[in-house]
């Protein structure tokens, strides 16, 4: 218990951080590394969710793809490598005091909502129990049986994806 | 470990991304302040999904996949119309992108 | 297959589909697969007709109007309705809540027993209702399911056969197309919407084939949308007819809460009838589906976009636009005839909405029908006007004869539009003064068919449209609506003049355009002769020889329960319609026939004469709609307008003028200079401060509108978080 906590705290930490550095940063390369610190800790925070297919995939898409992809585009729209004093538009005070304000009232409504509530705990679960509950197997038969018509539609929504991004970018 | 933990965190997540998207002005960082935002998503519905039973934990898992789909679909449309803008404007800065100014 | 009846749809649905995927493929492009499940559906279609026609009349139901008696007693078995000796196994069969449903002990004795209470009360046959649930909204539970009686069933066949007809008709006339498989396609989603109407048991149902149909009469319309006319024309088609959807919508949300939340037809007919709606809501939901039925079934003054229709590919016209889609707000006041029946008071005789709007498109679409030199448009007018029959055989109250017409109709309508199609086929043409004339030479299948549909439209003795017409005329005259019959009559007459003149143009004198036409192919001519044979005999269903099987057929609970009339044949009115029709033709060959003959006829004939010189000024109907009607509405208004102004407005002004002089002084001193100045000073100067301030928000910077739509929302979730607490 203790060590999920203490894994929980360094991860945490580690996202906020990296979370901030992205949106202040003045290099648009870091921002773009500061972010795959940011999704490799959540990935990791999925597995504390024993969630650790979504985990894979997060770090498969996310850093593997995402970032590759964000970097490309940084490279092709010829952005300042290096520290760039205009990155911040001049309403970042108002953002800030936005974000700030959302983020009270967020945490007012959550703890008051839920409180002390705690996590089921899976001690004396058996691994294998595990596995078979809400392991990667089980993940694939609900996605290929309960929610077969929402793949499909992720599916074609990929495919327009493709077409709309190939049909935009196409110099003609 | 408590549920609020997950929660706050991902709140945290949630609201830097929102800063990120109204403050920056290189079109590419406001995509990937949306990244943000959507893993702060993630990980409110993985929560949920712990807390609720297995049901629940394989359901949020599946949701999550399909946001983290939806997602890179986002950043490759995303990023097509960046180019488009930075081919037509040869800037991505979102200041000098007002055709919309009354 | 009644009972299943609701895969018919579903054929042409999947066939839709296949046309639109492979059809390209396909080495004749599709239009085999559209044939080939019309061909099912038509099979289909027979079986159901015969199954319905062999199924037992053995459910008796009392009119509203009975005595209280034994209507109590007929609802207190809810679920012994069913006879025993059906013997049939159907799951939900007529189940309609709330209907009054007597059990019969056995066919042969129901008339003795409906004669010992007092009324004689016919058995019919017990509609089929088979229901799933569609979707759950909260407690709400909406159904989807098919409902199928004698109008359900003899629609079923008429659609299934015309389609397929105007199907191998279009396999040879659309050859060579840009977009022929495209056209199949469109013909096969059509064909479903037009059945899912059909079997729909839910007005829910309805509107959704209602919205499909009115879908592809657009694209179909616009088949050949590069031209400027045509697209226009679609568009118009498609604009009027949502006007009238508006009501449609705004009739099945009216019927949806006063029938106590539910979309099934037979609940809302049982509950209007049955006096479980209240009056207000009755009127308004019949007056908002009359709307919808004024613009989908082309009634004045919602009529115009019918005739512009013909811009469309001639199969087209023949199915949408005569035959299947412009019946569906014919069909739908069939349907829910109960609503109407008692929305618009119809047994009271006399007059209502329904009747006057049908009478009047009878007569208006019909005398616009002469003027037109466009065989086609011929054929729209006549149309219009053939529909106003039926929309007004069902506001006297004559439910039988308004779908026999819409059965008969259908058969002779697609036959004339199929013609008109193998004329131009062969002359490139639908202009009959130019390029037509003569045809009876070179296109005897043609010119035979056409004669027979012409005969049947018009209403000649022993042809189809004879039957229907008269029953029409009969019912208007016998339910105390005397005024239709006679607006009846006259449009009788007019419809066999005009299509005198329409045969004369297109088949007899001598040819006035160029090349050589010549018959029509095979996949022409069968459509039409087969729809000759039906145009001939489809009358004989409802005549007296055969003992009205037609209506005893179509009998259903609704018609019952309202204490509809059926009046036998009557020599009397048969001889009166028929002698109307006869001097119309007599006229009609009078005008145009002799006309052509040598100069001395029309010096010797005074008839011919006046004749030649209203045929020559078109009827002066143009001259009677622009000079005459715009003219002297136009210089009546423009007089009494000087009128007025001379003697009435001079006086006033010049009395308030020396009035408002002393007021105007009084005002401009006290209140203008002091008050209203002050006010209207501040007022512009607070609105362009006001507009400076805006102008600054509406920097048309995206980050500034993310960054007052994230505040506003952080707001009012900050608000509502602390109401909460």
């Amino acid at each position: 218990m203790v060590a999920q906590n203490i894994a929980f705290g360094v991860l945490a930490a580690a996202t906020s951080l990296a979370a901030i550095r992205v949106v202040t940063t003045r290099n648009v390369v870091h921002a773009a590394l500061y972010l795959v610190v940011v999704l490799a800790s959540v990935g990791a925070l999925y597995i504390l969710l024993t969630a650790e297919f979504v985990a894979a995939v997060q770090i498969l898409v996310y850093v593997g793809a995402i970032v590759v992809l964000l970097l490309f585009g940084v490279m092709l729209t010829k952005a300042t490598l290096g520290e760039d004093d205009q990155l911040d538009n001049d309403q970042r005070w108002l953002g800030a005091v936005i974000a700030l304000f959302l983020l009270g009232t967020l945490s007012f409504v959550l703890v008051d909502a839920f409180g002390d509530d705690k996590l089921p705990s899976l001690e004396g679960v058996s691994r294998a129990t595990l596995e078979a509950q809400r392991g990667s197997g089980a993940v694939g038969d609900a996605i290929f049986s309960t929610f077969l018509v929402p793949f499909e539609v992720v599916s074609v929504l990929l495919l327009a994806a493709l077409v709309g991004a190939i049909v935009l970018a196409r110099r003609d | 470990m408590l549920l609020n933990q997950f929660l706050l965190l991902g709140a945290v997540l949630f609201c830097t991304g929102v800063y990120g998207v109204l403050a920056r002005r290189n079109a590419v960082l406001v995509l990937m302040s949306i990244e943000l935002i959507l893993n702060a998503v993630n990980i409110n519905l993985l929560a949920f999904g712990a807390m609720h039973g297995e049901a629940a934990a394989v359901a949020s898992q599946v949701f999550a996949l399909f946001v983290i789909t939806v997602a890179a679909a986002e950043v490759g449309v995303g990023l097509a119309i960046v180019l488009l803008i930075y081919r037509n404007r040869t800037s991505v800065d979102l200041d000098q992108v007002d055709l919309m100014r009354g | 297959m009644l009972e299943n009846a609701w895969i018919i749809p579903a054929i042409t649905f999947v066939s839709f589909w296949i046309i639109l995927f492979f059809g390209k493929r396909l080495p004749r492009g599709g239009s085999e697969i559209g044939v080939a499940a019309l061909v099912l559906t038509f099979v289909l279609s027979c079986v159901a007709v015969f199954q319905w026609v062999d199924r037992p009349a053995d459910t008796i139901i009392q009119p509203v109007g009975a005595s209280h008696a034994s209507a109590d007693e007929g609802e207190s078995p809810a679920g012994g309705h069913e006879s025993p000796a059906a013997g049939m196994d159907e799951m939900e069969e007529g189940h309609s809540l709330g209907m009054r449903v007597v059990p019969a002990a056995a066919g042969g004795e129901t008339d003795v027993e409906g004669e010992a209470e007092g009324h004689e009360v016919e058995p019919i046959r017990a509609a089929v209702d088979k229901s799933t649930t569609w979707f759950k909204l909260g407690s709400l539970e909406v159904k989807a399911g098919i409902h199928i009686d004698g109008l359900a069933v003899t629609m079923l066949f008429v659609v299934t056969l015309i389609s397929l007809l105007v199907h191998i008709f279009a396999t040879n006339y659309m050859q060579g197309d840009v977009r022929f498989t495209h056209f199949f396609a469109a013909l096969s989603l059509f064909t479903t919407g037009m059945l899912v109407l059909v079997v729909s048991s839910t007005t829910l149902q309805m509107l959704f084939g209602w919205e499909l149909m009115g879908l592809c009469s657009f694209m179909l319309i616009g088949h050949w949308w590069e031209k400027k006319e045509n697209s226009n024309a679609a568009m118009k088609a498609f604009l009027t007819t949502r006007t009238g959807d508006i009501g449609l919508l705004v009739g099945i949300s009216t019927l949806f809460f006063a029938a106590g939340r539910t979309f099934d037809i037979a609940t809302i007919n049982a509950a209007a009838l049955g006096g479980g709606m209240s009056e207000t809501a009755l009127k308004v939901g019949a007056a908002a589906l009359l709307v919808a039925v004024i613009g989908k079934s082309a009634q004045f003054p919602l009529h115009t976009w019918l005739p512009d229709a013909m811009a469309g590919p001639t199969p087209v016209s023949a199915l949408i636009h005569a035959a299947t889609m412009v019946v569906a707000g014919v069909y739908l006041v069939a349907r829910l005839y109960g609503v109407f029946w008692q929305g618009f008071d119809i047994s009271a005789g006399g007059a209502n909405p329904i009747a006057i709007v049908g009478g009047v498109t009878v007569v208006i679409a019909a005398l616009l029908a002469f003027v037109q030199n466009d065989i086609k448009k011929v054929l729209a007018y006549s149309t219009v006007s053939q529909l106003g029959y039926m929309v007004m055989a069902l506001g006297v109250g004559a439910w039988t004869a308004a779908v026999f017409h819409l059965f008969t109709h259908a058969f002779f309508k697609a036959l004339l539009f199929l013609g008109s199609g193998s004329v131009s086929h062969a002359v490139h043409s639908f202009d009959m003064r130019k390029e037509m004339g003569g045809l009876r030479k070179h296109m005897p299948t043609t010119f035979a068919t056409f004669m027979i549909g012409s005969v049947a439209l018009a209403g000649v003795f022993p042809f189809a449209g004879f039957w229907s017409k008269d029953e029409i005329l009969l019912g208007a005259g016998k339910n105390g609506y005397e005024f239709f019959m006679y607006v009846g009559l006259v449009g009788a007459f007019m419809t066999a003049a005009y299509m005198t003149r329409c045969v004369y143009l297109t088949f007899f004198g001598e040819y006035r355009g160029h090349g050589h036409p010549h018959e029509s192919p095979k996949a022409i001519t069968v459509p039409l002769i087969v729809l000759a044979v039906f145009s001939v005999g489809a009358g004989w269903l409802n005549a007296p020889f055969l003992n009205y099987w037609f209506g005893e057929v179509t009998r259903n609970e609704t018609g019952v329960m309202a204490g509809l009339s059926h009046h036998p044949f009557e020599i009397g009115a048969a001889l009166v319609s028929t002698v109307v029709v006869l001097v119309a033709l007599g006229l009609g060959y009078v005008l145009f026939f002799l006309d052509k003959l040598p100069t001395g006829v029309t010096q010797r004939n005074a008839l011919a004469r006046v004749g030649y010189r209203i045929l020559d000024n078109k009827y002066y109907l143009d001259r009677l709609y622009t000079d005459w009607i715009v003219g002297s509405v136009k210089g009546a208004i423009a007089k009494a307008a000087y009128w007025i102004n001379q003697r009435v407005l001079d006086g006033v002004v010049n009395a308030v003028g020396v009035g408002a002089k002393r007021l105007g002084r009084w005002v401009y001193d006290t209140i203008d200079q002091g008050l209203v100045d002050g006010a209207v000073n501040g007022a512009g100067t607070g609105a362009e401060g006001a507009g400076g301030a805006l102008r600054t928000i509406q920097s048309g910077r995206v980050q500034q509108y993310g960054a007052l739509l994230f505040g506003a929302a952080t707001v009012f979730a900050f608000v509502l978080a602390i109401l909460a607490v």
